[in-house]
């Protein structure tokens, strides 16, 4: 919020896979979208409706591409966009705050937007993955933003939480592109490790929402689990996240502070 | 990430096939300049030492048969097909670094073969074929070996396990080709031939094959490809002019037209549910490995041939020429590229040279328009925007300058996260502590174990991970009282006090968010729980109290002429908002949450404002039923208080 960021309201567990998946142009046939990866909702299965014009786009832009691209080229059924699923990524949100931006009274402004909150993935569960988890997710939309906007707007997050060095290594998201890898020199491990995604969202996903061809949107991502076990040396999730967390833990935790002085 | 495709090569190959010896550490800075991953250093020894169950010794012959080379695992980008083979990416790689100037380009020539497909059948199950013929491959051990495990990352990635494409390769010097080849689906119990598991030469019909493939343990690698076909009436069957079979896709080839090391002229054939994929798999196979033919990167076409109704809509004139080896020429504006990567400097020479690196070349500029080339290998460009990424990875994304983007703009929370932090400061003050509980629960904990009904309010997954997930929770009492479980051994002599501000989850067809219904929303609550000595029902009734005062909302009348109220002159409360208890009656308003609370000591919060009108029900607290103390295994006699909050925004 320091640095004009405004929260997006992300209290919906509850998502179609069209706002989780096919708005953000990832295809019906990626592997996320498997029951290996994702909780399907049995009751309710299905999405009752979403927006009719901006489905059909996001359909085409899928189907036959658009506004510069070619596309997918596959079939877009409309019962996987209205499979009900737990939200994997607060991204789905993200995709939304976009839409509305795109269509509010007005028209576009450009707006920094955060949020905080849980998320769900049918993964295995071991010492450091549950099937929900919290991520931090941040974006801009604004004029001509570029990869340097991306990197400043990074740095200048993790400065804040006490990570200084960073590098950048290109990566693939279905939604991004170009889409980086962050790292950082850890100064608890001593070791540079993977500390977040981001990436500039394609615009296969923002054209179809009605944003302006010029309007970029940069956006980063990281779980909130992984940084706070290692600055507070958790070795379990379970021993932070859940019912088994030690009361003890809880009475003796330190105020949370990024800026001492040694 | 599961989804990241995993290359395993010999270090020793990668730096001969790269014309350099590189260092661990400097291969591992060009791969995170390129943007793929060293993920591990290792060799078949070391792995087979780490699959062995720990303390077990390993026996000597076991261990002196496994090879110590140097293996690279290499991690790979989901969408990019051609790195799946070291073929592809020391090619990749020696153009980045500049050993290379380009990609061969693969030249087609017409062939004689043509591959019939009768498609009143295919269309059921599998409509989909593409082919292609390299002539004069030179096949030793590790080009073979190469060869397969190419098939088989594509089978698990861009094919989806062989249910949106199957690879089939064959010795075409085996295949009868004195006429047209066949493509079609036939009836599994007249589909005989000697499928590739069974040198012995045992022939099967094809759905006895499939039932064996489900059950004889020796075969299980096929077992998850039988249920693509087994319930399918026809069984799609590629054969020779002789009406051999040469495949059953996608689950075996035959026996008679395998690749063996003397293999010269190599058939491949691609059956699919999706043509873009098909030509995708096909195109990438044949640029990986003709580079071994005779004729290097020469490839021969097949003519590939609907005969019959129901044609595919996507097969202009029933026919196509197929390896497709699709190659484009595509446009950008290079002051859009430089304003993407955040170089405003780049010149047009500049993004010339950068796309000869990363495999879009031949590229040239005119003015401001790139025109740059896509080839059959570049599947993965979409829009101009994924050329403006590799002109950013060719720059280097670790080359560029920082900015923060200019405009202003003004921060903030979302109203109820705001109201429940400002609350927890206030109830953590009050002695409580904050939990964070798991959003998934069991049915018994959300329902039964709390003495009330299974209803017909929670979300239920269809892939529960197990019977602990299968709804998402409607209370968050569960939560709390588990964490008193987990904690029983703390001391409780002066209370244990605990609380959580997070959200349930309701069904709701009615509930509308960015115009679209899911049928279900979230409810943010705040639920405290006090155990101790004694039950603590006054405790938790004064945190209700508090909250209200806290949320600037009054009392009744008629609450406050039933209480000592001396503070109450001075307490604020917004206009028309007022608040009453009641005691919870076993049918009444509460509803069957207040089942879990003793008879006669429940009540319920009932909230009066001009949103929601007169005495609404938003929660209710009492002494928990000692059944359900039982339930959950915990000591202490406990009260409990559950609420809504978004109603006191």
């Amino acid at each position: 919020m320091q640095m004009g960021f405004m929260e997006m309201p992300t209290n919906k567990w509850v998502e179609s896979s069209f706002w989780n998946f096919d708005s953000l142009f990832q295809p019906q046939s990626h592997p996320a979208r498997d029951a290996h990866d994702t909780f399907f909702i049995k009751d309710p299965m299905f999405t009752k409706s979403v927006p009719e014009d901006y489905y059909e786009r996001v359909k085409t832009m899928h189907e036959k591409g658009g506004s510069g691209s070619i596309g997918y080229r596959y079939n877009f059924k409309k019962e996987d966009a209205y499979k009900n699923l737990l939200r994997t990524h607060t991204t789905a949100v993200s995709s939304q705050m976009l839409y509305k931006l795109a269509n509010q009274e007005g028209g576009f402004k450009p707006q920094r937007y955060f949020s905080i909150d849980r998320v769900f993935r049918n993964e295995t569960m071991d010492a450091t993955h549950l099937c929900e988890f919290h991520q931090v997710e941040g974006l801009v939309a604004d004029y001509n933003l570029s990869l340097g906007d991306l990197i400043g707007t990074i740095e200048t997050f993790f400065n804040k939480i006490g990570i200084t060095q960073l590098r950048f290594k290109p990566a693939f998201n279905p939604y991004t592109e170009p889409s980086m890898e962050i790292f950082g020199y850890h100064p608890d491990l001593k070791t540079w490790t993977e500390i977040g995604n981001s990436g500039m969202f394609r615009p296969e996903m923002l054209r179809p929402m009605g944003l302006p061809e010029n309007v970029r949107v940069i956006a980063w991502g990281l779980s909130l689990e992984r940084p706070t076990m290692i600055k507070y040396r958790i070795k379990n999730i379970r021993d932070l996240f859940g019912h088994k967390v030690e009361m003890g833990r809880t009475r003796t935790a330190p105020v949370c502070r990024f800026d001492h002085s040694e | 990430p599961a989804t990241m495709p995993t290359l395993s090569v010999k270090r020793s190959r990668l730096n001969a096939a790269l014309g350099r010896t590189y260092t661990d550490a400097e291969f591992d800075e060009l791969c995170f300049e390129y943007g793929i991953e060293l993920d591990d250093v290792t060799s078949e020894r070391e792995e087979y030492l780490k699959s062995l169950p720990p303390g077990a010794t390993p026996r000597r012959a076991d261990l002196e048969s496994k090879s110590e080379e140097v293996v690279y695992k290499i991690d790979l980008p989901a969408n990019r097909y051609d790195l799946l083979c070291i073929e592809g990416l020391s090619r990749a790689l020696r153009i980045f670094i500049g050993a290379d100037a380009a990609a061969p380009t693969i030249r087609k020539v017409a062939g004689p073969h043509v591959m019939v497909v009768d498609s009143a059948s295919t269309s059921t199950v599998r409509p989909y074929v593409v082919c292609a013929v390299l002539r004069g491959m030179k096949f030793d051990r590790t080009v073979y070996e190469s060869f397969i495990d190419l098939q088989d990352q594509l089978h698990r990635n861009l094919c989806r396990n062989r249910t949106l494409v199957a690879i089939g390769t064959h010795d075409l010097g085996a295949v009868d080709a004195t006429g047209p080849l066949r493509y079609d689906a036939q009836a599994p119990g007249g589909v005989r031939f000697v499928p590739l598991t069974h040198p012995d030469g045992t022939s099967f019909a094809a759905d006895a094959l499939l039932e064996h493939y489900a059950t004889d343990p020796a075969c299980k690698h096929l077992k998850p490809y039988v249920p693509i076909i087994r319930d399918s009436p026809l069984y799609p069957v590629v054969s020779d002019a002789a009406g051999s079979v040469l495949s059953l896709p996608p689950i075996i080839n035959g026996h008679m037209s395998r690749i063996t090391l003397d293999t010269s002229d190599v058939l491949i054939e691609c059956t699919a549910t999706d043509l873009t994929k098909a030509n995708v798999v096909l195109d990438t196979v044949v640029c990986m490995f003709s580079g071994y033919c005779r004729d290097p990167f020469v490839v021969e076409t097949v003519e590939v041939r609907y005969e019959g109704s129901d044609a595919p809509a996507d097969v202009p004139g029933n026919s196509m020429i197929t390896p497709a080896l699709s190659t484009r020429t595509l446009e950008a504006s290079v002051s859009t590229i430089a304003s993407v990567v955040g170089v405003p400097s780049l010149t047009a020479e500049d993004v010339v040279r950068l796309c000869n690196k990363v495999q879009l070349s031949p590229a040239s500029a005119e003015g401001d328009t790139l025109t740059c080339t896509v080839g059959p290998v570049r599947s993965d460009v979409l829009h101009p925007i994924d050329v403006a990424e590799d002109i950013g990875i060719a720059y280097g994304f670790n080359n560029i300058e920082r900015k923060v983007p200019k405009t202003c703009t003004v921060g903030g929370e979302v109203g109820i996260g705001r109201l429940g932090d400002l609350l927890r400061e206030e109830i953590s003050r009050a002695g409580y502590t904050e939990v964070l509980t798991h959003g998934l629960t069991s049915l018994a904990d959300n329902y039964t174990s709390l003495l009330r009904p299974v209803g017909t309010d929670a979300v239920s997954l269809s892939n529960p991970a197990n019977i602990e997930y299968e709804v998402v929770r409607t209370t968050l009492l569960p939560g709390l009282l588990k964490t008193l479980q987990h904690n029983r051994s703390a001391s409780f002599a002066h209370g244990m006090k605990l609380f959580e501000i997070s959200d349930v989850v309701l069904r709701d067809d009615q509930h509308v968010v960015c115009d679209t219904v899911v049928g279900a929303r979230n409810v943010r609550r705040i639920c405290a729980v006090y155990s101790g000595p004694t039950a603590g029902f006054e405790i938790v009734h004064g945190l209700v109290d508090r909250i209200m005062t806290l949320c600037e909302v009054g009392p009744e009348e008629e609450y406050v002429a039933t209480s000592n109220d001396e503070e109450g002159k001075f307490r604020v409360a917004r206009e028309g908002w007022s608040y009453i208890i009641k005691e919870a009656e076993a049918e009444g308003e509460g509803g069957t949450d207040c089942r879990s609370y003793f008879p006669g000591r429940g009540a319920v919060v009932m909230l009066t404002n001009p949103t929601l009108g007169k005495r609404k029900v938003i929660g209710h607290f009492g002494a928990l039923h000692p059944e359900i103390l039982e339930n959950f295994t915990v000591g202490y006699p406990t009260s409990a208080m559950e609420m809504d909050l978004e109603v006191l925004l």
